[in-house]
């Protein structure tokens, strides 16, 4: 199997920033898998996030696409097909006054015929769960909610590859939990590739695989049971890990030998419990 | 607060009303404005209202809600009122004390003018309510088509359009915002004199600028995401046809008409 | 001594229309001066519409709200000297930054209080000490600072109010992980130094771990109140409206459904992992 998308050695440096914003980064993102993307303000994540779908063209380096390279401007539409994005603020990408014209936006567009755009949209809103809402005002829905009527504004398209860039960040956790349970059974259910850029660490613990930036370099690259236990490593990139994954950190500390993987607290509490009961 | 204004405002319904085609409801709607202007009899008024309030039941747009709509124009209705009852000139005076003079004309015609404003709003407003700005401006777009022949961006005009209506609840809720936060840090928006109150405006302005453009970008940025590349080659998800209800509705928009001439020919 | 005391504080938003809300019903609630108090619940369950009551930007519909004893809303003078005295950061604060420089911008706040210049100058350094701005950035326009500084400077400018109370509807909303450690540490060293009284309105359980107490609201009433143990200790309610608990408080409830005797009031890592510790150092286990 080959690379949904292929990142080889780019760079990238911002007009009139003193240093670049990528630096020699190289990344094969996998069909199917969940990705999560983890790093301080100004790391390179989102600089990274829009070099997939092509917004920026890398200055060394190039970004394969299904095999296409984003460089070549013929490809630019079959690419932003497939490599959908979600932004940060939820109230700035959505166009229309409805929800269902609003989701209708892309495949009309790419000029799709009115009977197969108006089943992608249903299709796209009961997959987010917002099939019941479609005649709705987009301002009179919750942040979580709207969030969701983007992500399915970009599964119209029928897009291999959903890149998230921070979804959560304006949420409050009921909202953060909707957009993330929905993400991640669009992974695992839909076998969509989801590229998800969070600050959250309990969001990250989710995905197959997290790849760790800093100062426009990939730092780390690994499964999540992988990475957590690294805290000194993370919190000296201003990053943070699980309080689960802490937990057992400070307890192995002190004595106790659990394994210092367990991510989600059920897991962490049925490995306590072994040890104590 | 600036959350109540409702002018433009879309009710969801599943009326027939709200289910014509929107080419439909934007042809009548200005026939409606026609016949409103070649009204000059009472009996001419209660006809055109009568329809008003027919079709508004039909769509069941409650009369407080249009009562609401109107509301902030209730002070260019009472300025056309008040306006007609004085400076009417004539000669059949009702009251004269001063340089004050009301005719009979003239309270005829502030009735009338009132009248002639209310249902014409109340018309527009029908339109608004029943009919998403984005149907509106699909509308609008698909009459006014012919005009891409002479490379006016029509696609283009509709859909800034479109978004504009779809960032006014955004804009007013985040004008509320900045004001607060204003007010937090003691600015003070409602005392002082004009020049005062214009600089006063200053930090809810600059503020609400900055961040437009922020959502115009990323907003344009989402777009490009979506595939926006102009309005060549696109497609509609929803078709618009005229039905068997849109020709009913023609007839009965121009029933409408040939009874407010009727009456003016008979002077009722 | 009571600093603040709400009275039956009821708001209903667009009374008499089809779209009438009664966000806030019937509160009563005391602030007590130098407490640190958490305001927690979902969206929608009238935290902000309390708030705005505060500083008097908003009227209640019914009840009042008494600051040192007196009304708030008792006059004109009274609402806005409220204005001055409890201080309102609001969400994404930054989207109120609007003069030319950084140094104006925090003293704003300081000029509508008709203080003198020296004072002024004064207030803006203390206030931007606080939140770790340095002097290098009060001649930038504060469009070029970067969001994480952005947060800060708008956050001075209400500090450099000096209010006795300072209300925080979300301050670490979209930061980093250590940009969030960071801004709460500042702004619990500035409530310290000033010995001034914190709100702080959150969803961050890492935050709320940290107050003397917190408020729990629900469809506009007050749900709990109490010190975070007593709250936290109440983990199926607070589930029950749709709130998180904090990571620890949710491991020691596994643990407890195992079986295991776990104090309730647990709420803080550092409890929990002791707790543990015991547990095991009684079970006979030893440090290898």
């Amino acid at each position: 199997m080959d690379p949904v998308i292929r990142i080889k050695n780019i760079s990238y440096t911002y007009p009139d920033a003193p240093g670049p914003a990528l630096n020699d980064v190289s990344l094969d993102i996998w069909p199917g898998t969940f990705v999560a993307v983890l790093g301080s303000n100004g790391s390179g994540k989102s600089t990274l996030a829009k070099h997939l779908n092509a917004i920026l063209l890398p200055a060394a380096g190039k970004v394969l696409v299904d095999g296409m390279d984003t460089i070549d401007e013929g490809s630019l539409l079959p690419i932003r097909r497939r490599v959908g994005m979600v932004f940060q603020n939820p109230d700035n990408q959505i166009v229309a006054n409805v929800v269902e014209d609003d989701v209708a936006f892309a495949p009309e567009n790419l000029g799709v015929e009115p009977g197969e755009i108006r089943r992608r949209v249903d299709a796209a809103l009961r997959q987010v769960g917002m099939y019941e809402l479609r005649l709705h005002a987009p301002h009179l829905l919750s942040g979580g909610q709207k969030q969701r009527v983007a992500i399915a504004g970009i599964l119209a398209m029928d897009p291999q590859v959903l890149v998230l860039d921070e979804p959560t960040a304006m949420l409050d956790p009921q909202g953060r939990r909707e957009v993330i349970d929905t993400v991640e059974a669009l992974c695992r259910d839909r076998g969509i590739t989801v590229v998800l850029i969070t600050h959250h660490m309990d969001e990250a613990a989710r995905a197959d695989r997290i790849v760790v930036m800093d100062k426009g370099r990939v730092v780390m690259d690994g499964a999540p049971r992988e990475i957590f236990p690294q805290a000194e490593a993370l919190r000296a990139l201003r990053l943070d890990v699980p309080d689960t994954t802490e937990l057992l950190r400070r307890l192995n500390a002190a004595g106790m030998r659990l394994p210092a993987d367990a991510l989600t607290a059920e897991d962490c509490a049925a490995l306590i419990g072994e040890a104590l009961g | 607060m600036l959350k109540d204004i409702t002018l433009g405002q879309y009710f969801p319904g599943d009326t027939p009303v709200h289910r014509l085609d929107p080419r439909t409801k934007l042809l009548l709607t200005l026939l409606y404005i026609v016949t409103l202007f070649l009204v000059d009899t009472w009996s001419g008024y209660l006809l055109v209202g009568a329809a008003l309030a027919a079709v508004m039941a039909v769509s069941r747009i409650r009369p407080k809600a249009m009562l609401r709509g109107l509301k902030p124009l209730v002070f260019i209705i009472v300025f056309t009122a008040v306006l007609n009852l004085f400076f009417t000139s004539g000669e059949d005076y009702l009251l004269r004390w001063g340089i004050i003079k009301i005719t009979r004309t003239g309270v005829r015609r502030a009735i009338a003018m009132v009248l002639r404003v209310v249902l014409l709003v109340a018309g527009t407003f029908l339109l608004t309510y029943t009919t998403s700005p984005l149907a509106i401006t699909d509308g609008l777009e698909r009459l006014l088509s012919p005009l891409k022949k002479l490379h006016v961006p029509v696609y283009e005009l509709s859909l800034m359009m479109c978004i504009a209506l779809r960032f006014i609840p955004t804009l007013v809720e985040e004008t509320d915002r900045i004001m607060s936060a204003q007010k937090a840090r003691g600015a003070d928006l409602e005392t002082g004199s004009l020049t005062q109150r214009a600089r006063a405006l200053l930090p809810l302005l600059i503020p609400l600028f900055v961040s437009s453009f922020r959502r115009a970008d990323e907003l344009a940025l989402a777009m490009e995401c979506r595939c926006y590349n102009g309005g060549q080659g696109r497609t509609r998800m929803k078709q618009l046809r005229f039905s068997w209800a849109d020709a009913a509705a023609f007839a009965l928009g121009g029933l409408l008409l040939a009874g407010v001439v009727l009456l003016r020919r008979l002077g009722l | 001594m009571s600093l603040m005391e709400l009275r039956g504080l009821t708001h209903v938003y667009s009374q008499g229309t089809p779209f009438e809300k009664t966000a806030i019903d019937n509160i009563d609630l005391t602030l007590r001066h130098g407490q640190t108090v958490g305001l927690i619940g979902h969206t929608g369950s009238g935290k902000s519409t309390l708030i705005s009551h505060l500083n008097a930007l908003l009227k209640p519909t019914a009840g009042t709200v008494l600051l040192d004893g007196e009304d708030i809303f008792a006059s004109k003078a009274s609402m806005r000297a409220a204005r001055f005295r409890v201080g309102v950061v609001f969400q994404y604060p930054e989207y109120q930054l609007f003069e030319e420089t950084v140094f104006a911008d925090i003293a704003f706040g300081p000029k509508n209080l008709k203080l003198d210049q020296g004072e002024i100058d004064r207030r803006v350094r203390e206030a931007a000490a606080f939140v770790g701005l340095g002097e290098d950035t009060f001649r930038q326009s504060p469009l070029e600072l970067s969001g994480g500084q952005k947060r800060r400077a708008a956050i001075a400018g209400v500090l450099a109010m000096e209010p006795e109370l300072l209300v925080l509807d979300e301050p670490t909303a979209g930061l980093d992980p250590a940009g969030r450690e960071d801004l709460l540490e500042k702004l619990f060293h500035w409530r310290e130094a000033r010995q001034a009284s914190v709100l702080l309105v959150t969803h961050d359980m890492a935050a709320a771990n940290r107050c003397d107490r917190l408020i729990v609201m629900d469809h506009g009433r007050v749900a709990m109140d109490g010190a975070p143990e007593a709250v936290f200790a109440r983990g199926d309610e607070l589930t029950a409206i749709g709130l998180d608990l904090p990571a620890a408080a949710h491991i020691a409830r596994l643990l407890r459904a195992r079986g295991i005797d776990l104090p309730p009031s647990l709420y803080t890592l550092d409890q929990l992992t002791e707790a543990i510790l015991a547990l095991w150092r009684r079970k006979g286990g030893t440090p290898c």
